[in-house]
């Protein structure tokens, strides 16, 4: 950091941000990126061999989106609160009319109706509607605590209903189940009351169990969870075993098996690959540096004095603690699989691009602002 | 929603709308602060409830970290067995399954190695890159390398089965374009120990010759390995013997057979010379001609003991019935003679203990060519053997099949089968009366055929005590081993020279026998070919001198391997009844100085 000499006087936006912005959560993320760099290498020629592409398509493709990923991520963090909302809120209009486009004129891949075509670009909008959701909802609640009689709950029940029924819609459980724990923890957090929670956790196991035996896919990977014998359970078992041939230090670079099995093994199961080649002490260091952004944006959150940037803090990075969490434990069959990213790790166009907009908006919220900015 | 809640949300987030300058004046101060005061409140139960949040992340992360260290540093228990898991482990061996001797030692196995390829197309400099590999692999020729690096097609191999080290070697050059493909080496711990049965196969691991090339498709389909009946422990005595007796007879082949007569299984199956499995590139024609299954020979007089069972087995001559032996037969051209005239009448028995070839012929011309004809059909000879080898002769029979054919094959001439044949029929004259049909492979008790009745068990009797008198008082004394009971019948025949006719003093000896003869488990087989005389065999070159002393030296050495228990009680009417043990061994001892030649 002595390399980039900053004045503390300096006053220029990008001054400010500098002696603002939590700068070890920067270098956190920074490293996060540099591992998947790594990772991406190891495991996307493999990817794209199966695919029958050039065998650094998703390493070329990936070193176009990383540096978009930083720019809109810096670029979004020098943003002031204010900004940062207007931009969620009208992000998050933008992409439930996208969302709802998919289900009309979306491509279809492996089941689902996730994606839609701009010109070169294939893009996920469920992946972008997350963070727009999260810090319009806290809005929603903040100002329903701040302003009598706003009913910001029931405004903010009422997207979550219709963001919820488009996700389901797709159909994309997985991302359902990640936006409803991050809305209700939200909730919770805005101090909904004890009664309440308790009701909204039974709400929440009940929607899960529906969803068991709703969607024919969600039950076949519990069964197989829960009873491996009952059905293919190839691709876990080759992520065990290339966990347990990783060991302490791993089997040395471009020496792991996993990648030329598993066909997710540049996104969904990543964390396998890092475990195969580079060992358990990249794994805990990978698992460390996740909860230390988590943990660092909690304790920032609690900081604040204004409602709202605690809770958009506290959503989005219960959001990105999340995704990384859910990723790591279906990798480590700690849960049934989820096909979900690792977050700046895993290859992935618009889920990258999507996660730089939610980190850029978590570092904007967690800049150190005067006690009077607070209430902007 | 009340509207002015929303006017205030959209105008100003915090506070009611103020007009400029308004917010410093004194009077409003207090609104802001009371309003402050909620906002506290709940950014306080906010904190409190991230607390919450903070500790379950924590929890969440930490058992990701310890189900980490759980799986990679103490390997977090078995790993889950399922049908997927199995069947993906499958398709990454291919390996050819390994064959076992009938204990289960290692006969032929796989050596997981590399072959060294090259995709000439990406090779950037051929001439260079050629030097650079050869200085390695010396074995490869620059020009050969050269050419197929600078063809420019797709991909060529370029060596096979490198050492670990060549690979390290080759892979330090760092030429790009050239690259190693697993294989996997047939080996053949055991030499060429086994090597007519187990065979050998190519480079790329097919099946030649022998069981490897028959059983190839078995074989290659990987799985549990195939068990064959031989035992090594057998079998390198029969090899170490037979070629004992080729170097000291200075005989140009030899053939060791050891079946066991109840189950029909190989235990030992020798073909000298023979080869390395591993190098069969590199064997003469010689070597890889089996001659235990493949080559047929007349056997001489070894086949005098079905002459002498046809005779029995058909009801019209007994064992003390007397022929004239003393007046050669002619018949066309020939003259029949013994080698050692006697006068006089000689009994059925005596025929077959010395050897007589004029008694043989009388005895099979009162049955006629056609009960000859069908009993050697029955035993089996005049068909190829069944036997899991590609390397089958068949038997030379003769067409037409006239009288003085008759005559000769009584005593073994003009008909001619592969020494597999000739234990197999043995086999049946001692068991009780049985063809079993012979295998290579291991049989379980229960996986024995029914051999088919060829003589009656009271035929087979007389047959193994006459076989034990052929050692005891005939031409096959040196055959005998204290204690296990060897009995047999010695063979010399004229071998046929290139030039037509029998060839002079270049002789085909052989002993067929079996022991314990009181029941006999085990049939041996033992054939030299062109042994020649030595000092100890004051110039004899026949099968007492030679081919019996070794089926001898064989039993000894195996028939304590094979369980078969030595005992010195007389054995039935074979033994005189005064003699005892002692005399026995002692007469065993001295015989061979007065064997008598077939």
């Amino acid at each position: 950091m002595t390399t980039i000499s900053i004045s503390r006087t300096d006053t220029s936006i990008l001054g400010r941000w500098w002696w603002t912005v939590d700068r070890l959560m920067l270098a956190a993320v920074v490293a996060l990126i540099g591992i998947g760099v790594f990772l991406v290498m190891a495991a996307g020629p493999a990817a794209a061999g199966r695919i029958g592409v050039d065998p650094f398509h998703f390493v070329s493709r990936q070193a176009v989106f990383l540096p978009m990923a930083l720019a809109v991520m810096l670029f979004v963090s020098l943003l002031d609160p204010r900004t940062v909302r207007r931009l969620a809120v009208l992000g998050f209009a933008g992409t439930v009319v996208a969302l709802a486009a998919t289900l009309v004129v979306g491509t279809e891949i492996k089941g689902a109706a996730r994606w839609i075509h701009l010109g070169p670009l294939s893009v996920q909008p469920s992946e972008f509607v997350k963070p727009f959701f999260a810090v319009t909802a806290a809005w929603m609640f903040a100002a329903a605590r701040e302003h009598e009689g706003f009913p910001g709950q029931w405004i903010s029940i009422g997207l979550y209903a219709v963001v919820a029924a488009l996700l389901l819609a797709q159909p994309d459980v997985g991302m359902t189940l990640v936006v409803s724990s991050v809305w209700a923890a939200q909730f919770f957090l805005a101090g909904l009351p004890m009664v309440l929670v308790v009701l909204f956790a039974a709400a929440g196991l009940g929607a899960a169990v529906g969803a068991y035996f709703l969607f024919d896919h969600v039950k076949s990977r519990v069964d197989r969870f829960l009873d491996p014998a009952s059905g293919d359970t190839y691709q876990i078992d080759k992520a065990m075993e290339a966990f347990r041939d990783g060991g302490l230090f791993g089997r040395g670079p471009g020496e792991g098996r996993v990648k030329e099995l598993l066909p997710d093994a540049h996104t969904d199961f990543i964390f396998a690959v890092a475990g195969e080649e580079f060992g358990l002490l990249l794994c805990l260091v990978i698992v460390a540096l996740f909860a230390f952004i988590v943990l660092r944006g909690i304790s920032r959150a609690m900081q604040e004095d204004n409602l709202f940037v605690l809770l958009a803090v506290g959503g989005l990075v219960c959001q990105f603690g999340l995704q990384a969490l859910i990723n790591m434990a279906s990798s480590l069959h700690l849960m049934p699989t989820k096909g979900m990213t690792l977050p700046f790790v895993s290859y992935g166009g618009s889920s990258t691009l999507a996660l730089a907009l939610a980190f850029g908006m978590l570092l904007a919220l967690t800049r150190r602002r005067p006690a009077g900015q607070g209430g902007f | 929603m009340t509207l002015n809640a929303l006017r205030r949300l959209v105008k100003k987030d915090a506070g009611p709308f103020l007009y400029p300058g308004e917010e410093i004046r004194p009077s409003k101060r207090a609104s802001r602060v009371s309003l402050h005061g909620t906002q506290k409140r709940h950014v306080e139960m906010g904190r409190t409830r991230l607390v919450v949040a903070a500790g379950l992340f924590a929890c969440a992360f930490s058992l990701v970290g310890f189900r980490l260290v759980d799986l990679m540093l103490l390997d977090g228990g078995e790993p889950p067995v399922t049908t997927a898991r199995r069947a993906a482990t499958a398709e990454f061996e291919e390996s050819r399954a390994d064959i076992v001797d009938r204990n289960g030692v290692l006969l032929a196995t796989n050596l997981p190695t590399v072959n060294l390829y090259a995709h000439p197309y990406k090779i950037g400099d051929p001439a260079t890159a050629a030097r650079r590999i050869v200085e390695v692999l010396p074995d490869l020729s620059f020009d050969d390398v050269h050419r197929k690096l600078a063809s420019g097609s797709k991909f060529v191999y370029l060596d096979r089965n490198l050492t670990p080290r060549e690979k390290l070697e080759i892979n330090a050059l760092g030429i790009v374009g050239v690259d190693f493909e697993d294989a996997e080496r047939r080996v053949y711990p055991q030499g060429a120990l086994a090597s007519h049965v187990v065979g050998a196969t190519d480079l790329d691991n097919n099946g030649i010759a022998g069981l490897e090339a028959s059983l190839n498709e078995t074989l290659s389909q990987g799985g549990e390995p195939v068990r064959v009946a031989l035992d090594v422990r057998v079998q390198h005595a029969v090899r170490e013997e037979l070629a004992y007796a080729m170097a000291k007879f200075r005989a140009v082949g030899a053939t060791g057979i050891v079946l066991d007569s109840k189950t029909g299984e190989l235990i030992s199956m020798v073909s000298l010379p023979d080869y390395d499995p591993e190098h069969i590139g590199d064997a003469t024609e010689d070597q890889r001609f089996n001659r235990a299954t493949l080559g047929v020979y007349e056997m001489g007089s070894t086949f005098k003991l079905f002459n002498t069972a046809m005779a029995l087995d058909s009801g019209r001559i007994g064992p003390s019935d007397q022929y004239d032996v003393e007046n050669p037969i002619r018949v066309a051209r020939f003259t029949i003679r013994d080698h050692h005239p006697e006068k006089g009448d000689m009994s059925v028995a005596d025929i077959l203990v010395n050897s007589s070839n004029i008694g043989s012929v009388r005895m099979v011309m009162e049955l006629g060519t056609e009960a000859q004809q069908k009993f050697l059909d029955e035993l089996g000879l005049l068909d190829p053997v069944s036997l899991e080898l590609p390397e089958n002769g068949k038997p030379l029979v003769p067409s037409p099949w006239r009288e003085v054919n008759t005559m000769t094959i009584s005593f073994g001439h003009g008909i001619a089968v592969t020494p597999v044949h000739m234990a197999r029929a043995t086999a049946a004259m001692v068991n009780g009366g049985a063809l079993t049909p012979v295998t290579l492979l291991k049989r379980e008790a229960d996986e024995v055929p029914p051999g088919r009745a060829v003589i009656s068990p009271q035929t087979s009797q007389r047959m193994r005590e006459l076989m034990r008198m052929v050692v005891t008082d005939g031409t096959a004394g040196k055959a005998d081993v204290p204690g296990y009971r060897v009995g047999g019948k010695t063979g010399t025949a004229d071998k046929v020279s290139a030039a037509g006719g029998y060839a002079h003093r270049a002789v085909r000896t052989s002993f067929a026998g079996a022991f314990p003869m009181d029941n006999p488990r085990y049939v041996l087989l033992v054939v030299l070919d062109e042994p020649q005389s030595t000092k100890d065999t004051y110039g004899f070159i026949t099968s007492g001198w030679n081919a019996a002393p070794t089926a001898g030296r064989i039993v000894a050495r195996i028939a304590p391997t094979l369980g078969v228990f030595p005992s010195f009680v007389p054995q039935g009417p074979v033994v005189r009844p005064e003699r005892r043990p002692m005399d026995l061994i002692q007469a065993a001892a001295a015989r061979g100085t007065d064997a008598i030649a077939d």
